[in-house]
């Protein structure tokens, strides 16, 4: 069923070598003209599978019809639901905090759990199980647990949060144990003479890490830090189970109110146009920074 | 700036103690005994150079002496004060010892001029256009001013191991290290470093210089030490020990030098 490697991404060889033109069209003239067609061909049949196929009418009336598109795009609190495009804001909230967090969060375990001092092993230990807990429980699970064991604590500030605050908590406590080791990667990344370069002129620990190592290490890590924010911007719909108002909630609203579930396909399409752009510039990054590399010779 | 750190380490020059002081210095790396018990006393403006098979400790020796190892036995006095002591503030030692590594280990997200002027402004506390002049003053000197906003991987070697010593050099340091700084270099590279380091003897830098160029250690050093097996084996003048070493292992190592042609 796989056959051979499709002539578009080019010779299975070709990975990681330098390659001027699109990794995504392969290189060459004639690859893109191969390309073009090939995408046409595979297009082509996906469509006529999906209108043959004897449930394609009652299909394309639930989940692609225009008007219900468009009515769960827009909205009307009168007849009971709310405008996905509206809740999406939400999402998009809910993610830049959750972002900021994760990376101040991240940054310190990790630097907790690369230190080597025996006065830090405290420390230590917590961030490690710490990690390993929460990379371990599924992200609904820690929603769950967030969303409706703070309030019933009845703990005055902490238990009267709305769901979304909920949210954002469960989010970062979930992420943070993943992008810190995404972080411990990047530092172990930096070659060890560079921290006796910095400390052997006088720096201490802080500050060869701040300026030497940091620097370094966080260049070095920029594509898989955005790979796992793009995954992060698509989770904050989960908050939805705790009742927040966001996109797909909306459109679950909206499809228990009146019965299409075209509010589905609009909550994915804006979520797309979310991720989409983050997706090519990361490509973009990964692109550049391979350029620079060949250019610089070594390191 | 550079009175207040030299006060720290002890009586002024040059009717104080030795520059650097070491006795009984053992270090091993698990089971492997780098370093077994070696004594050297280097006097101020003294030029030594540490010659000996690779492997022989010349670069563990060097490390020590700026802490970036720890010792197992023995101790390390510079200008009269154990720095090998607990309690030691090493970066304060640090400022005072400058190491210049056969990698370059330049810092490569910052151009030459932040290279040089990071560790003056954030471990001296200097102003940002103090330390930038004094570090284009050196950058002059060693004839690299108009690479000072180039990033370190547009320079040649031999322009790469040049800014580290400046680098070291804008500390201020009393004492300069320097491993194997022309090991890593294209032959042709080589002179234009080995100049600047002549150039530092001149200013009566003290300096303690683990080399394989031989002719090097030869017209530049007061002094020649040759390590073997962890151990100061045969050390004097280096007209004396080229010409007429007396240990065994010393002629074995400087035969296969000279039969190699680098002697």
């Amino acid at each position: 069923m796989l056959g051979p490697p499709q002539t578009s991404f080019g010779e299975p060889d070709s990975f990681g070598q330098a390659r001027r033109g699109s990794r995504l069209l392969g290189s060459g003239r004639g690859a893109v003209a191969v390309s073009t067609a090939s995408t046409i061909v595979v297009l082509a049949a996906l469509a006529a599978l999906f209108l043959l196929a004897p449930g394609s009418a009652a299909v394309r009336h639930t989940f692609f019809n225009p008007a219900d598109m468009w009515k769960s795009l827009i909205g009307d609190p009168r007849a009971g639901y709310y405008s996905v495009g509206e809740a999406l804001w939400l999402n998009i909230r809910m993610f830049l905090a959750a972002e900021v967090l994760i990376l101040i969060a991240a940054l310190a375990i990790a630097v907790v759990r690369q230190s080597d001092s025996p006065v830090m092993f405290p420390l230590r230990l917590v961030s490690t199980i710490y990690v390993d807990v929460f990379r371990g429980v599924p992200l609904i699970l820690v929603i769950f647990a967030i969303g409706f064991g703070l309030p019933a604590l009845n703990l005055g500030f902490v238990s009267t949060q709305s769901a979304a605050v909920y949210g954002v908590a469960a989010l970062v406590l979930s992420y943070s144990a993943y992008v810190s080791e995404v972080y411990r990667a990047g530092l172990n990344s930096v070659h060890q003479s560079q921290v006796a370069a910095a400390r052997s002129l006088g720096l201490s620990h802080t500050a060869a890490l701040r300026y030497v190592i940091l620097p370094q290490a966080v260049r070095n890590i920029i594509p898989p830090l955005l790979n796992d924010f793009i995954s992060l911007q698509k989770d904050t719909a989960l908050v939805g189970v705790l009742g927040a108002i966001e996109a797909n909630k909306a459109a679950e609203i909206f499809s228990d109110t009146v019965f299409n579930y075209s509010s589905y396909v609009v909550a994915a399409i804006l979520f797309l146009i979310l991720t989409i752009p983050l997706a090519r510039f990361t490509d973009h990054l990964i692109a550049r920074d391979r350029r620079l590399r060949l250019a610089g010779g070594t390191t | 700036m550079t009175g207040e750190l030299r006060a720290d380490t002890g009586t002024p020059e040059p009717a104080g103690p030795d520059a650097v002081g070491i006795e009984g210095l053992r270090k091993s790396f698990g089971a492997n005994l780098v370093l077994d018990g070696i004594d050297l006393s280097v006097a101020s403006h003294e030029v030594i150079c540490l010659i000996g098979a690779s492997g022989s400790g010349k670069s563990t020796l060097l490390r020590c002496i700026n802490l970036l190892e720890p010792i197992d036995a023995g101790r390390i006095l510079l200008w009269g004060q154990d720095i090998t002591r607990p309690g030691i503030d090493q970066n304060r030692v640090r400022r005072n010892v400058g190491i210049v590594f056969q990698a370059f280990n330049l810092f490569p997200h910052m151009t030459v001029l932040r290279n040089v002027t990071l560790a003056p402004v954030k471990a001296l506390g200097a102003s940002r256009r103090q330390a930038e002049q004094e570090a284009r003053a050196l950058l002059e000197r060693f004839g690299l001013l108009d690479k000072q906003a180039d990033y370190p991987d547009r320079l040649s070697g031999g322009q790469q191991q040049r800014v580290a010593i400046v680098r070291a050099l804008a500390m201020q340091p009393r004492l300069m290290l320097l491993d194997e700084v022309t090991s890593a270099l294209d032959p042709e590279l080589v002179a234009e470093v080995l100049d600047v380091i002549r150039e530092l003897a001149s200013s009566g830098m003290t300096m303690l210089i683990a080399t394989h160029e031989m002719s090097f250690a030869r017209d530049i050093a007061n002094r020649v030490c040759f390590l073997a097996g962890g151990r100061i084996v045969e050390q004097g003048p280096p007209a004396e020990l080229f010409t007429s070493p007396r240990d065994e292992r010393t002629q074995r190592f400087l035969r296969r030098i000279t039969d190699a042609g680098r002697l």
